[in-house]
Order: C-alpha cells, then structure tokens, then sequence
C-alpha cells in the first residue's frame, strides 16, 4: 500500500496555496492533516498529480472568539479544539464532539478545515457545524466567499468547494444555549459513529425549553438539523415527557438508508436513545461543567 | 496544468536530534524512510491507513501516524522515534513497567505505545484508567488483551511522579 507518484508542494503562504492550485487545476489536492487523504493515497483511491501542504500556513491555525461569533482557523487541529479554553468556555459542544475524533494521535494532525472538506456523513465536527449554523470562508480565484455549512455539505464526500478553492476559516455564531450534548453510538471505540446527536438549548427561569437546536449525524448522506422537532421543543417543559416525545418525533422525522449490516429501524431506534441520552446528559451535567 | 515531476527530492531531517540527508521520493512514507533510508526499524509498519498505531512517532513532539505522513513534510520539524526512548540497559519507566506488568509478548504493537505514552504521560501525569484506554484505543495489540498496558501506564505514571509502585 503504497501512494502513486505526486509532485510535492510546500507553500508558505495562502496566497502561493491559492496560486498552486489555479497553475494545476484538478489534478492538484490540498493536504493538511491528511488522516482522510492519507489512507486515501495509500490505498490509491485519491491519485493526485500534485500535493499541495496546507501545514505552513499556521496564520490559519487559530481559535479567535468576537462578540458574536467564535471563529475557527480551517487548519486548528482537532486536540487544540477538544483543549482550547475560548472553545470550553463559549462552544463547549464544539470541544466535546472533537475529543471524540478518531484516536489521540489522528486529533494530534487531524483539522477542521479537512474535516469539512472531506465530508464523511457520520463525522463529528460537520455535523456541529451544521447544527450550529456555522458558516465557512472560502478563499479562491473569485476572492472569498461564505457559506452556510448545511449548503457546504451536498452529499456523501461532496461538497460546495469549486477548482482552486481553500476553506480558511468556520464561524459558529454566539452565544448558544447553555445547555449542550454530544451522544454517538459506533461498534467500535473511536469509529465514526452509526448514529450521533448534538443538541444545544437554553432553558428559561420556568424550566422551558428555549432555542433548541438539534442535529443528527449518519441517518442520511450529510448531517441533519431538525428544524421542525426543535419547534416542537420551544416553550415546553424539559421533562421526561417532552424529552420522550421529542426523541420519538425524531425517530418518525429521518429516513436512514437500510443496509444488511446496519438496517434502517436499527439506525431509527438509535437515533430515538440518543436523543434520550443527549437530553439527559445535557440536563444533569453541573452548571459550567 | 504543468506535468507531474517525479524525481527524487533531497530532504534534511532532524530525526531523534540528529539530522540526516536523504534523496528519495515525494511519495515515500515517513515510516518507510524511518525504516529503509535512516535504519530506524523500531518504528513499526502494520496497517498502513492510521488504524493500528505501530509506526507512531513524535512530530514535533506530539504522536502522529508515521504511515500518514510523507518524510517530504518533515523539513523543518523534528521526528521522534521509539529509538529515543531508554536503551536495553536503562529502560524508561514507561519500558520498565511494560516488562514487569508484562504489557507485551510478541512487541509488534510497543513502539508505538510507548510513543504515545511518553508524550500523553507529560501531558496527563496523573491520568485514570478510564483515560488511559481512551488513548490506548489507538493502539491494536493483539497479544495481551490490553489488560496488562493499562496497568503498566498507571505503573509508570505514579512512579513518574515520584510515588512508589
């Protein structure tokens, strides 16, 4: 197992980044932690002609709260988001979903920004962008751009990045409710999940739900937010009745693909225990915990 | 669109503290330039995809997957390989208790547990065996059940900080 021959490329800077890839159009591919890409090349299922290293432009490894938005640098790796204290203290869902990337050593390389491009349907950090409303920035030949994560993610691997395109940055938008969790269920320690939930809300001095938001990772081709369940959820008491009605309502409201190995109603029942679990554990965890 | 180039690169690289020229290929896997071009054999090459954790090394000091990573990214960063932890006669105390908890039989797996663990061990000198088997998840041994390397980080650990174990 072993990569087809590339030509190597170390950039310095963003704009000789953009520069490389406009020279070499598609046969070029950008790598930054390369734990997606990496096993790709060596299995020969990506044979690109030139590789374009993402890993000097450390201006875009940068974890940066503004008044109303946290933003995330495209090359921040996944243990400094699982660490960072501006992620602990204003998006500590962001840093819960990361620390369950994978293994210690692939957070170590692993990033956001490749992350996002790689688009597999069950990883963790799409889905919280997609749940949070998160926007990507996009700099290419046309200049930069912005994009809503939830329009980013088009398919299975497929996503809204034209020729010569570079994610530099995410911007999860503040504040959120101060209630969170995270909940993924895989076979296997460290696998990418059959099924995971991230919920976040705020509760009211009554108790009542405020401002849900709720996705699901690995029951369609791209992560899911359910807007018509967090409605259901606005103004109601967060207690067990709500939660269970809520999940059922979740379980009725996805269509997983069914396969031999995973079938759908597993997959459904799945999604409705996870929604359990999420609001409990979003319930019961210590304030500024 | 220019033609590919495949020639050789000339790479200097800083491994263990020592720099090395070497001429090889762009396409050449850290681990395999560790292992063929600088005789490092310690780092181990199982999977070949990130899963099994053997040919884990230091970049920088931190662990990263040696077969997910071209020896061409290393200019400019220091690799650390198992061969800069302990010698046979003075083993680390993460190596010393692998031995006496019996933390290993055939050895393929070690290198890039005791890796791991001599740099997750600086971060977290005082870590739960919960904690423990999180990080050890990313490292397959088939031998020992794992059982005894938990036991042997613990070991090492109190010991590291100077309680009695």
């Amino acid at each position: 197992m072993k990569p087809a021959p590339f030509t190597y490329h170390r950039p310095a800077s963003l704009a000789e980044a953009l520069a490389l890839l406009r020279t070499h159009g598609p046969a070029a591919k950008p790598i930054a932690g390369g734990q997606s890409l990496g096993p790709m090349l060596n299995m020969r299922l990506a044979r690109p002609g030139h590789l374009i290293d993402l890993n000097d432009l450390i201006e875009l490894d940068r974890v940066r709260v503004k008044e109303d938005m946290l933003e995330i640098g495209a090359l921040t790796r996944h243990h400094r988001l699982a660490n960072a204290p501006e992620v602990q203290r204003s998006l500590p869902l962001l840093g819960a979903a990361a620390a369950s990337i994978g293994h210690y050593a692939i957070r170590q390389r692993g990033t956001i920004g490749g992350s996002l491009a790689h688009a597999d349907p069950a990883a963790q950090l799409p889905l919280i962008a997609v749940t949070l409303g998160a926007t990507l920035v996009i700099s290419g030949p046309a200049g930069t751009r912005e994009v809503a994560a939830a329009d980013f993610l088009q398919s299975i691997m497929t996503v809204d990045l034209r020729d010569g395109e570079l994610i530099t940055a995410l911007r999860f938008p503040l504040p959120v409710g101060d209630r969170w969790a995270f909940e993924a269920f895989s076979r296997r320690h460290g696998d990418f999940a059959l099924v995971s939930v991230a919920l976040s809300f705020a509760r009211d001095a009554e108790g009542k739900i405020d401002a849900l938001r709720l996705g699901l990772g690995g029951v369609d081709t791209v992560p899911l937010r359910l807007p018509e369940i967090e409605a259901r959820a606005q103004g109601r008491l967060a207690d067990e009745d709500t939660i269970r009605d809520l999940a059922a309502a979740t379980a009725a409201a996805i269509a997983p693909e069914d396969s031999e190995q995973v079938p759908a109603v597993y997959r459904r029942e799945l999604a409705e225990t996870l929604v359990i679990r999420a609001f409990q554990s979003a319930l019961t965890r210590e304030e500024g915990a | 669109m220019t033609a590919p180039t495949h020639d050789p690169l000339t790479l200097s690289l800083s491994v263990n503290g020592e720099t090395h020229d070497v001429r090889v290929p762009a396409r050449k896997l850290l681990s395999d330039v560790l292992r063929d071009d600088l005789g490092l054999t310690g780092t181990h090459v199982g999977c070949e995809h990130g899963v099994c954790g053997a040919c884990t090394v230091l970049i920088d000091g931190r662990p990263a997957r040696a077969c997910l990573t071209f020896a061409a990214q290393m200019e400019g960063h220091e690799v650390t390989t198992v061969e800069a932890t302990g010698r046979p006669d003075a083993l680390s105390a993460l190596q010393q208790a692998l031995h006496e908890e019996h933390g290993l039989q055939c050895g393929f797996c070690t290198p890039g547990i005791v890796v791991t663990f001599e740099h997750y061990l600086r971060e977290n000198p005082d870590p739960t065996a919960e904690e423990v088997r999180d990080v050890l998840s990313g490292n397959l041994c088939r031998c020992t059940g794992y059982q005894n390397i938990v036991a042997a980080v613990l070991k090492a650990a109190a010991r590291m900080r100077g309680e009695a174990a």
